[in-house]
């Protein structure tokens, strides 16, 4: 059974590596630097923003025809806004710590690029179920690079993954010293690059 | 083209959804939400007190509260360091009420095991919340944790880390003579045969303002509740 036609897929897969919304298109660049020092919570980040990208855009979507066009901002916003605060409530209700952990990026992913411009490029114009995988894709593609932005900061910043230890004390013992600077800012911007940069050459793309 | 009136009723319309939809997630869940913060306070009073969560018995919302009830006393002191009678840490009203101070006593088969009492100030970014606990002498460090702050992962927020807060056990806050201390961090490690390495523990490198910060309102904090223990190591209550 065909579930996903050609075209679905593609909808699902382009964001993922050939059209990536942080590594090709550089949006959503600061919660990518905010959120990954720890991979559970770049992990709940993902999962929050695949969550309000996939319902907000199937909402934006299904009154698209009924939005005027000269408010539509605004409305793609206030949509937009309110699953983000349903997403942050739900998260303190049913996550306390890692909502605790997140604390203000999950309120700011209201303000993440990505969203608005799935909102404003594609829900605007196709149907639901379209917008729905378009909004799953993009999710996806920001959280494959923010898991593996986290994944390198844990690892090299805290010598653990996912709260485990799993840089041996004996390392350590000789020596070894956790990369302090992974786990600030800066850690982050030259692990993107990095990733920018593989990325380009393995997936030779080239958006000129 | 949709004519203004249109546009009019469809954000009306469109604002009033949204909103319902928000406030009605938003009162079926604060319950949840509001036990959610209760048990992250008591859990951080227990784990300042020395109790801790083991793989058998996790914390959850539930045993959190019944661990609580059932070796923690709260009570409220003020500033001359009186147990205020009928009163309650949740019964304080900090916009109405000054000089009332929250205290937790942690009992064990009927004998005083420890006490906690709130710390809060300035970090480097933002206030830092926690709790600091102390011997029943009133005079010696049992723990400490933070609840709540926003220093920088790694830098700063090692003070959520074991090896920063076991630092802190088994530290004097009083000389000799009697006179508050406090409790500081150091640049470095501490040299252990120093005289003063009783209230001394090691610092964490590259946090100086969170450390400066930390100094200043531990002491603070050990001031406010210094009459009530200054009772206790004369040995009236226990």
């Amino acid at each position: 059974m065909a579930l996903l036609s050609k075209q679905s897929k593609k909808a699902v897969a382009d964001p993922l590596m050939s059209n990536n919304p942080i590594s090709l298109q550089v949006l959503g660049i600061c919660s990518a630097l905010a959120v990954t020092t720890k991979l559970d919570i770049a992990l709940v980040m993902t999962l929050a923003v695949i969550a309000v990208l996939c319902i907000s855009n199937t909402v934006i979507s299904l009154i698209r025809n009924l939005i005027p066009s000269k408010v539509r901002i605004i409305v793609q916003l206030s949509v937009i806004a309110s699953m983000v605060i349903l997403t942050d409530l739900i998260l303190q209700a049913y996550m306390y710590d890692i909502s605790k952990q997140l604390s203000v990026f999950v309120s700011l992913i209201i303000t993440n690029c990505i969203i608005m411009g799935r909102a404003e490029a594609f829900a605007m114009q196709n149907g639901p179920w379209k917008s729905f995988l378009d909004g799953l894709g993009n999710g996806l593609g920001y959280g494959i690079i923010l898991i593996g932005v986290g994944f390198f900061r844990e690892l090299l910043g805290s010598g653990t993954l996912y709260g485990y230890q799993v840089i041996p004390e004996f390392i350590y013992a000789a020596g070894y010293e956790n990369m302090g600077l992974m786990v600030l800012s800066p850690g982050a911007f030259i692990i993107l690059g990095l990733i920018v940069w593989v990325q380009k050459i393995v997936g030779k793309v080239d958006q000129e | 083209m949709h004519s203004n009136r249109y546009t009019l009723i469809f954000t009306t319309t469109i604002t009033m959804v949204l909103a319902f939809i928000l406030s009605s997630v938003f009162s079926s869940l604060d319950d949840l939400t509001q036990k959610n913060i209760q048990a992250d306070i008591k859990k951080n009073i227990l784990s300042s007190l020395g109790f801790s969560p083991s793989i058998e018995a996790p914390w959850t919302v539930e045993n959190v509260e019944e661990i609580f009830n059932e070796s923690i006393v709260s009570f409220v002191v003020n500033s001359s360091g009186e147990v205020v009678p009928n009163k309650l840490p949740e019964d304080i009203d900090p916009k109405l009420e000054e000089g009332l101070f929250p205290l937790y006593k942690k009992v064990v088969d009927g004998n005083t095991d420890g006490f906690a009492i709130p710390i809060s100030g300035k970090g480097l970014w933002g206030t830092m919340y926690g709790y600091f606990a102390i011997e029943p002498d009133g005079a010696t460090a049992k723990g400490i944790t933070f609840y709540r702050h926003i220093e920088t992962p790694g830098l700063g927020a090692e003070v959520d880390k074991p090896w920063f807060q076991q630092n802190f056990v088994g530290k004097r806050f009083i000389d000799d003579d009697g006179n508050l201390v406090g409790i500081q961090t150091v640049k470095g490690k501490v040299d252990e045969s120093s005289d003063e390495a009783y209230h001394l523990v090691d610092g964490i490198t590259g946090a100086t303002m969170t450390s400066r910060g930390l100094n200043q309102f531990l002491l603070k904090g050990l001031q406010i509740y210094n009459p009530y223990f200054d009772q206790i190591r004369k040995g009236n209550k226990g």
